[in-house]
């Protein structure tokens, strides 16, 4: 079947079997291999991309129920010339070793801080419960995106 | 973990959707927030021959707050109840319990209609229907039918859903403003299922006795349940100590809770029983 | 003017993180080749059991389905996996088929390879194999291990594979002159390192060059390539395993495993590249498991508190067969039991028991995880008993400065000893205690606080690191001026890239933004060691410095030859060569690449050292634990990149953490794997343990190499099972509970609360 959807801000088109997963569309009918599948099974969290701007893990959903959707991915959230005030802080706070879980918190934190830039302590470390990191133990992440909060608009910084 | 093949619909009508349900006898599913259904297709626990989207469909995501009470959608995601502002006051047990539920993800997606037609025993929206006696409408072939919670769930995983029909909504009775209520569940990590967890409501009469307790607990049975030995406890009672200890210890007799690799049967009467004096408590506070 | 870098010690941002952040790495699971087909291996559901036939002729007429290659489709003789790490004759034995051929031992033992079109049809084409196999009794444990009556490998006429003895002083009485002895029992769960990554590879057979290319490789690639070649009967250099960027490894990825071997023969077989990648389910039974032992133990002390002895036995259950370093855990437990406090007389022995369980291997502190619980619980309840401070009994008994170099016990068979370096215990055990503010803490100590009552414990580790014997470098001053660095490490997401490149910089004096990094593939050095036991930065470091010494040495050849001089009155300036007011740029000094291979070589072990604490409340009703605060703190010797090291420090507590409280890979009686997905093995998520602190300090260098760091990286996870054990035994003191077993999960908890509370009504 054909799935159309917006991908990274440009239309895309694929023929796909029903059962391919939104993931598996992303990485291999179209090679954005930045979304990345530590599980498979809806817990690990390292394959969040956003639909229509929220959070999503993308192997709990078919490319089929993408059709007619805008899908950002890590690599939409990125620009080859400059890292984003996010990535940039990941950076600067070690908040990433091995990487593998990185875009799917990144997706979700820019998700996060978005819609909630005030967000304090305790939300950031209740909505980043649901990704899985085994190398940093989370200190680094959490301050990480504490301290992107001025880039999305915190009311503190206004 | 790969899916197994399946073919995929997603009709513009709900008279659709049931036609094509029913014309497959048993071998379609319904999929909607697929928060449930694909890691069970992920571990090729189930093999549909067709998913029926149900993405397609118009106003089964509605929050709707009147006289007969809260109407869920079939379709409302537990980030519509989170955001919300009316629940807190319109029914703040339901706005409770929602908090518990799973991850932010898992949240964007998941939905009421797909959480009390999956029937996990350790969920909160199937404890909160059975609680509140909630009302589900439930749309097949012939038509819409109305079957109450109690009615609804069969077992583990397994509600009175023909394979041939789809939940559009689920009712909660009106909440009065002075209704008591208590809402504990104790889970391994923030958003696990829980290990066991209590609902339960009142209301009390003016010299402060206990009417129409609704005392819910899950995570210790095959389906939510209703705990009448507790309710015949607290019922024209005051909620004192006495009343809590005497409603724990009939709550540890009325179960026989199921042992997993997470927890053995008896931590989990044991658990159900400090839950529900915890939420007495809260409830009388 | 003399260029002096000091990038070493400087908390560089990383290199590796410009793609990571922007999901541009390239994990195995993103490399594609054309043509390629897809690959999903079957494994066997029946735990213990003799293949009698394999019949996949249905699943061959599944579209898109290629074939299905079992044992005969390989070789006539399966290759056996060889041990790594200690390999001695009387494991042979025990060695993994390279696929099953004639027997299964535990649930998740290839059977087929399926190679098709897609993965999912791949994985399509299982239900259509039928796999007859005739089932025989499991042993899932020590008491049927012990019976013997079912017996996995029926030669050996025994499921105990062999008894490591551990021996120090006084091993024919180590408890004379003891005026107390304590014994108990202690039981440490299976659980496993569950990288995020799952493993893969992509192989490709170019049959006109006779050359294999497979992309997947990790940790040990130049021995994996070794035991490839001889497997698939090809010449070394015939084959090129590429390292990408790895999700994690912690001592588990980068082993030989079956699947290292038949992917790139399945890719021989068929004619076409074949991809393969592993799912978490498959994960779960088929990397390798770790940490599941117990113990019957007893620790002998003077009545003033001087401990004089341990002596015991320790059961490994090590699943069905040893692997490549099966053997290291086990060893470590015995060998390492007196961790950093001095106890003469030890006589400590362990036993490996094969199961029908997957087999299991090395994972962060191997061995010294369950070794240190063991030992800090006695220490705990020594004390207690002798009515002795935790804390001064532990002060009595560290390691002094004075005693260095320390002689640990020694082990047989495949003998080695090895002694404690360098360190001033009694300085960091002091320091943790005064920044965590022990003695302001301690008001707390049994205390019902708002439900929770409070507990503190406080407890010292050693780490080795830094195994022998070499590792390579190879350093490339290319035309431009700029550096390669070729290494023998692995990189498996510590920050290898950045923390060499400090190195390289600091060693040849160069800008740091002038180097590049390049490792793990067998492409770039002739021969490497890889990434385990804590020994990157201090073998490949070492290896750098060897090799930049070389370099420089020949950079300066080059000079002389070009200013007509000796090389001594070369000056070499960073990026410049001068002589009697002339300069050139180091570009300018060859038309080639200028190249040097060189090697490090270490017999030493390092050892660093340290001590952590820990604040917790427990909820006995519930079994909730709740880790209020936990702090580490290690010495080092030397930091090349204080920000890595911390991250590495953190990540590695909460591991800890995680195998102390959550994680539990759990087998039924019949040998059924029960933890299947991740809604079963428990890990540590952001919300479950804020308050993790760690610091790290250089206090004393280690004297065996030229960098004086001492290898780190699994420091924080060794002591955190002990430390948790009795901060729960000192929270609910009032109600004796004795802690023995991980994970202590609430019901765990809860039970362990109700055990003593009737054991007080019945007293």
């Amino acid at each position: 079947m054909q799935v159309q959807f917006e991908l990274n801000g440009t239309s895309v088109t694929a023929e796909v079997e029903p059962r391919t997963t939104l993931a598996d569309c992303i990485r291999n009918d179209f090679r954005q291999t930045g979304t990345h599948l530590g599980c498979e099974h809806g817990v690990c969290g390292a394959c969040t991309v956003l639909v229509n701007g929220e959070a999503v893990r993308a192997c709990l959903m078919l490319a089929a129920q993408a059709h007619g959707e805008k899908v950002v991915t890590v690599e939409g959230l990125s620009d080859d010339k400059a890292l984003s005030p996010l990535q940039a802080s990941f950076r600067r706070h070690h908040a990433l070793q091995c990487g593998f879980c990185t875009p799917g918190f990144i997706t979700t934190a820019h998700a996060l801080l978005t819609s909630e830039p005030d967000a304090d302590e305790e939300r950031i470390r209740d909505v980043l419960s649901g990704n899985i990191c085994r190398c940093t133990g989370y200190v680094p992440i959490i301050e990480a995106v504490l301290d992107a909060r001025s880039a999305y608009g915190r009311q503190e910084d206004k | 973990m790969k899916l197994p093949a399946f073919e995929y619909a997603s009709p513009a009508t709900l008279d659709e959707a049931v036609a094509l349900l029913a014309a497959r006898d048993g071998n379609a599913k319904v999929i909607s927030g697929g928060q449930s259904l694909m890691p069970l297709l992920a571990f090729r626990l189930a093999s549909p021959e067709l998913l029926v989207d149900l993405k397609r469909l118009r106003g089964l995501n509605e929050i709707r707050i009147g006289a007969d009470g809260v109407r869920l959608g079939a379709k409302v995601r537990w980030y519509d109840i989170e955001t919300d502002a009316r629940l807190a006051q319109a029914h703040p047990l339901l706005a409770e319990a929602i908090k518990h539920v799973a991850h932010y993800q898992i949240r964007n997606r998941g939905t009421v209609g797909g959480s009390l037609a999956h029937a996990d025993p350790s969920a909160e929206m199937p404890a909160i229907a059975m609680t509140c006696d909630a009302e589900l409408t439930i749309v097949g072939p012939k038509g819409a039918r109305l079957e109450r919670a109690a009615n609804f769930f069969k077992g583990s995983l397994s509600t009175s859903l023909a394979p041939d029909e789809i939940l559009t909504d689920v009712r909660l009775p009106p909440w009065p403003a002075k209704r008591r209520w208590g809402f504990l569940e104790f889970a391994r990590r923030r958003g696990d299922f829980a290990m066991a967890g209590v609902a339960l409501h009142y209301d009390l009469d003016e010299q402060g006795r206990v009417v129409e307790p609704h005392i819910g607990a899950f995570g210790v049975a095959d389906s939510p349940i209703r705990l009448p030995q507790v309710e015949a406890i607290l019922a024209g009672a005051t909620v004192s100590e006495q009343t809590i200890a005497a409603a724990a210890e009939a709550a540890k007799q009325a179960v026989d809770p199921p042992s997993d690799i997470h927890a053995p049967s008896a931590y989990r009467r044991a658990l159900l029983a400090t839950l529900l004096e915890r939420a007495l408590r809260q409830s009388a506070a | 003017m003399k260029v002096t870098n000091s990038y070493i010690g400087r908390p560089m941002e990383r290199v590796e993180d410009l793609r990571l952040v922007r999901g541009n790495g390239t994990y195995v699971a993103d490399v594609n080749r054309p043509g390629q087909l897809y690959a999903a291996i079957l494994r066997s559901a029946v735990p213990h059991g003799r293949i009698r036939s394999i019949d996949a002729s249905d699943a061959l007429r599944v579209p898109g389905v290629h074939r299905v290659l079992t044992a005969k489709d390989f070789a006539q003789t399966v290759p056996r996996i060889s041990l790594r790490l200690q390999p001695l004759p009387q494991l042979e034995p025990f060695q993994q088929p390279m696929i099953a051929d004639a027997k299964v031992r535990y649930v998740g033992e290839p059977v087929a390879v399926v190679i098709a079109d897609t993965a999912a049809i791949a994985e399509d084409a299982f239900d259509r194999i039928a796999l007859d196999i005739e089932p025989l009794p499991a042993v899932t444990g020590r008491p049927q291990a012990d019976a013997d009556s079912s017996l996995l490998f029926e030669e050996h006429g025994s499921n105990a594979a062999i008894t490591w003895k551990a021996f120090r002083g006084d091993a024919d009485d180590p408890f004379k002159g003891a005026d107390y002895v304590r014994r108990e029992r202690f039981k440490i769960q299976r659980h496993a390192a569950m990288f995020m990554e799952p493993r893969g590879f992509v192989a490709e057979w170019d049959a006109a060059a006779g050359k294999l290319t497979v992309w997947g490789a990790a940790k040990t690639a130049w021995h994996n390539r070794r035991v490839l070649a001889a497997a698939m009967g090809l010449d070394e250099h015939a084959i090129d395993l590429i390292e990408v960027d790895v999700g994690g490894g912690f001592g588990s990825r980068g082993e030989f495993y079956p699947e290292d071997y038949l992917i790139p023969a399945a890719a021989r077989v068929v004619g076409r590249p074949v991809k393969w990648s592993e799912d978490r389910r498959e994960h779960m039974m088929a990397a390798n498991h770790a940490r599941d032992i117990e113990c019957d133990v007893e620790i002998a002390a003077t009545r003033d508190g001087r401990l004089i002895g341990l002596r015991g036995q320790v059961w490994a259950d090590i699943g069905a067969y040893i692997r490549t370093n099966g053997s290291v855990g086990p060893r470590n437990v015995a060998q390492y039991m007196s961790g950093p406090y001095s106890i003469e007389n030890i006589d400590v022995k362990c036993t490996m028991l094969l199961t029908n369980k997957t087999p299991s291997g090395t994972y962060r502190g191997p061995g010294r995880f369950e070794t240190d619980f063991i030992r800090e619980r006695l220490i705990d309840l020594v004390a207690k008993d002798l009515n002795m401070d935790r804390v001064a009994i532990r002060r009595r008994n560290l390691v002094a400065d004075s005693q260095m170099p320390y002689p640990l016990a020694s082990i047989t068979p495949y003998d080695s000893s090895t002694e404690l370096d360098s360190g001033d215990y009694h300085a960091l055990f002091d320091r943790c205690l005064k920044e965590f503010d022990w003695a302001g803490k301690s008001a707390m100590r049994g205390k019902l606080i708002d439900g929770y009552y409070h507990g503190l414990a406080v407890g010292s580790f050693i780490e080795g690191g830094a195994a022998g014997p070499k590792e390579d470098a190879r350093l490339v001053l290319e035309t431009d001026g700029s550096l390669s660095v070729y290494l023998g490490s692995s990189s498996v997401g510590q920050g290898l890239e950045t923390i060499m490149a400090q190195i390289a910089a600091d060693a040849m004096e160069l800008p740091y933004d002038k180097i590049r990094v390049l490792h793990g593939s067998t492409s770039h050095v002739k021969d490497g060691y890889g990434a385990y036991h804590s020994r990157s930065t201090v073998m490949g470091g070492s290896a750098i410095l060897v090799a930049a010494d070389k370099l420089k040495q020949r950079l300066r050849e080059l000079a002389a030859e070009r200013f007509n001089c000796s090389t001594a009155d070369v000056a070499l300036d960073g990026e410049h060569v001068g002589y009697a007011g002339k300069s050139l740029p180091l570009s300018e000094l060859s038309t080639e690449p200028v190249e040097i291979e060189a090697s490090f070589y270490n017999k030493k072990y390092t050892w660093a050292y340290g001590t952590h604490c820990a604040h917790i409340a427990v909820d006995p009703a519930t079994g909730h634990l709740k880790v209020l605060d936990y702090l580490s703190i290690e010495d080092v010797g030397r930091m090349i990149n204080p920000a890595t090291l911390h991250g590495q420090a953190i990540g590695s507590i909460v591991q800890g953490l995680g195998g102390a409280l959550l994680e539990h890979l759990v087998y039924d009686d019949n040998g059924q794997l029960l933890t299947g997905s991740f809604a079963d093995y428990l890990m540590p998520t952001a919300s479950d343990f804020p308050r993790i602190r760690s610091i790290t300090v250089e206090l004393k260098p280690c004297p065996n190499n030229p960098l004086g760091a001492k290898g780190a990286g699994e420091g924080g996870i060794i002591p955190v099972g002990g430390i948790i054990a009795n901060a729960l035994a000192d929270a609910l003191a009032h109600l004796n509970i004795q802690p023995c077993e991980l994970p202590l999960s609430p019901p765990r908890i809860w039970a362990l609360a109700e055990e003593a509370k009737s054991a007080q009504t019945r007293a």
